[in-house]
């Protein structure tokens, strides 16, 4: 009987995970202004550059699974979100329009290495600018500054910002930065603690009830406030600065420079924030744009 | 060795986690499996039924779908609420239950057909004659695919770092996001698993050589 009623869940279980299956529904990515490639443009000395122009496209190291940041529709193998624009900015202005682009999706254990070698010619995606990582590779930007934030049920009131999680699930991605940041600091018990692979599946637990709060990247967290804002809610409350800048080759000093002219220009003439009203925008959270670090 | 040694409180609490997986489940999925197998060459159909579905079920699933459901659907139907660290013993426990049936199911045929037999005619129920005459030779027969499947189950224990348990499995992600040379890392990683399953096949020669039967 135990073993037939076994069977009975684990068909259950199985009929529940197709349900899950519409997390990655498409998403309206509204209007963001497409950009019309540059022509004849130079970056001498850069060989990267080079190397892309003889290759005749652009490869670009993007994330698939952060709805308005860097997203891929699993129906039109589209990549969408606030990265992913920021990422074609950068090739139209190098003179590569969207048919010459490649989007190489690399999660964030394996983005140094794509870099070192050679793998993409360059990084957009939630790519936080540190000392450890200049070491191996370069930064330009940064074209964001992201905190530490919380996701919260759009009805839950109690939390407002980090000192109020005491007694409260929170959930992040095993590991990461963020969820060391929740346990060294003891803003909540380490049993309360939950970790999961990917952001998605701490969100559906969010939405079953299940956690409480959701822990990472504000950039992140207003993407998925932003593809479902009946539910849930960014508390606005940073607590942490991540500064994302566009990860390049570490020698390509002269590429960087023409990668930190494109964004002060896009900062400049409104193309910036045009974008991030046509994504992370959605959420209802506005943001400034950044000063540029040329170190 | 520097990564071993900045690193030894994660190494120690990760494989201690390790540890207790293995051990719980292993313990578990020893009796469930033996219970599966028994139901699997009982004479009554219902049950055999019964355990054929079970073992077909988990053993064309993958173990992390078993995870998935055990982190992800189980909780909708509110039975009992499991931590992860439960949660993953259990998922373990359906998953390599299935597979130590098999095993000891392939022992229990090496047993001559005559022996159950003749139990029977000397009056011994089924029970008794699958527990005193057929099981104790069937188990002797099976040490090395037992010993197989525990090498396995102990790997797999890592699986459950995607499930927020603190295991092995979850030393790599601190690695990428503290950017610790990963193949430095994972090479001990590696390295403390082997001296892991080492005394499991010490156990397995040992039990070999005591157990062996003359046939």
């Amino acid at each position: 009987m135990r073993v037939r009623s076994l069977a009975a869940l684990l068909l259950a279980g199985g009929l529940a995970l197709t349900g899950c299956g519409k997390e990655g529904s498409p998403t309206d990515t509204g209007a963001a202004p497409s950009q019309a490639a540059e022509a004849d443009v130079k970056v001498d000395g850069s060989t990267t550059f080079e190397k892309m122009k003889s290759r005749g496209k652009v490869v670009i190291g993007v994330k698939e699974d952060q709805p308005n940041l860097g997203f891929k529709d699993a129906t039109t193998n589209k990549y969408s979100g606030f990265d992913v624009d920021i990422a074609r900015l950068v090739a139209a202005k190098l003179g590569f329009d969207e048919s010459k682009i490649e989007y190489k999706a690399i999660a964030s254990a394996g983005r140094e290495q794509a870099l070192i070698n050679g793998d993409v010619d360059y990084y957009v995606g939630t790519y936080t600018i540190n000392d450890g990582r200049k070491e191996k590779i370069a930064f330009a930007g940064p074209y964001f500054v992201a905190g530490q934030d919380l996701l919260v049920r759009k009805d839950d009131a109690s939390i407002t910002g980090k000192d109020t999680l005491m007694g409260k699930k929170v959930c992040s991605v095993t590991g990461s930065t963020p969820i060391k940041r929740i346990k060294d600091e003891k803003l909540t018990e380490d049993a309360n603690i939950t970790e999961f692979q990917n952001y998605s599946q701490c969100v559906s637990k969010l939405a079953e009830g299940a956690v409480d709060a959701v822990t990472t990247d504000d950039a992140i967290l207003k993407g998925y406030a932003a593809q479902e804002p009946d539910k849930f809610k960014v508390v606005g409350a940073p607590f942490s600065k991540e500064p994302y800048g566009i990860g390049l080759n570490k020698e390509d000093k002269p590429l960087r420079d023409k990668v930190n002219d494109i964004l002060q220009a896009a900062m400049d003439d409104g193309t910036w924030k045009s974008i991030y009203d046509a994504t992370l925008g959605k959420s209802g959270s506005p943001a400034e744009a950044p000063a540029i670090d040329r170190y | 060795m520097s990564v071993l040694t900045n690193y030894s409180d994660l190494f120690l609490k990760a494989f201690g986690t390790t540890l207790q997986l293995f051990l719980f489940s292993a313990v578990g999925s020893l009796v469930l499996g033996t219970i599966l197998a028994m139901l699997r060459v009982s004479p009554v159909p219902v049950l055999r039924a019964a355990g054929a579905t079970y073992v077909t079920v988990l053993r064309n699933t993958p173990l992390t779908l078993v995870f998935f459901f055990f982190a992800f659907a189980y909780p909708l139907l509110k039975i009992l609420e499991l931590d992860p660290f439960k949660g993953a013993v259990v998922s373990l426990t359906v998953y390599t239950s299935a597979f130590i049936c098999e095993v000891i199911r392939s022992g229990i045929n090496t047993v001559p057909v005559g022996q159950a037999e003749a139990s029977r005619a000397l009056g011994l129920s089924f029970g008794q004659m699958l527990g005193n005459v057929v099981l104790p030779q069937a188990l002797r027969t099976v040490v090395p695919p037992l010993a197989s499947t525990m090498i396995a189950l102990l790997k797999n224990t890592t699986i459950a770092a995607g499930f927020s348990v603190g295991d092995a499995g979850a030393i790599m992600y601190t690695f990428s996001e503290d950017g610790v040379n990963m193949l430095v890392g994972l090479g001990w990683v590696a390295f403390i698993f082997i001296l892991l399953v080492l005394p499991l096949t010490a156990v397995q020669r040992g039990l070999e050589r005591r157990w062996s039967v003359a046939r």
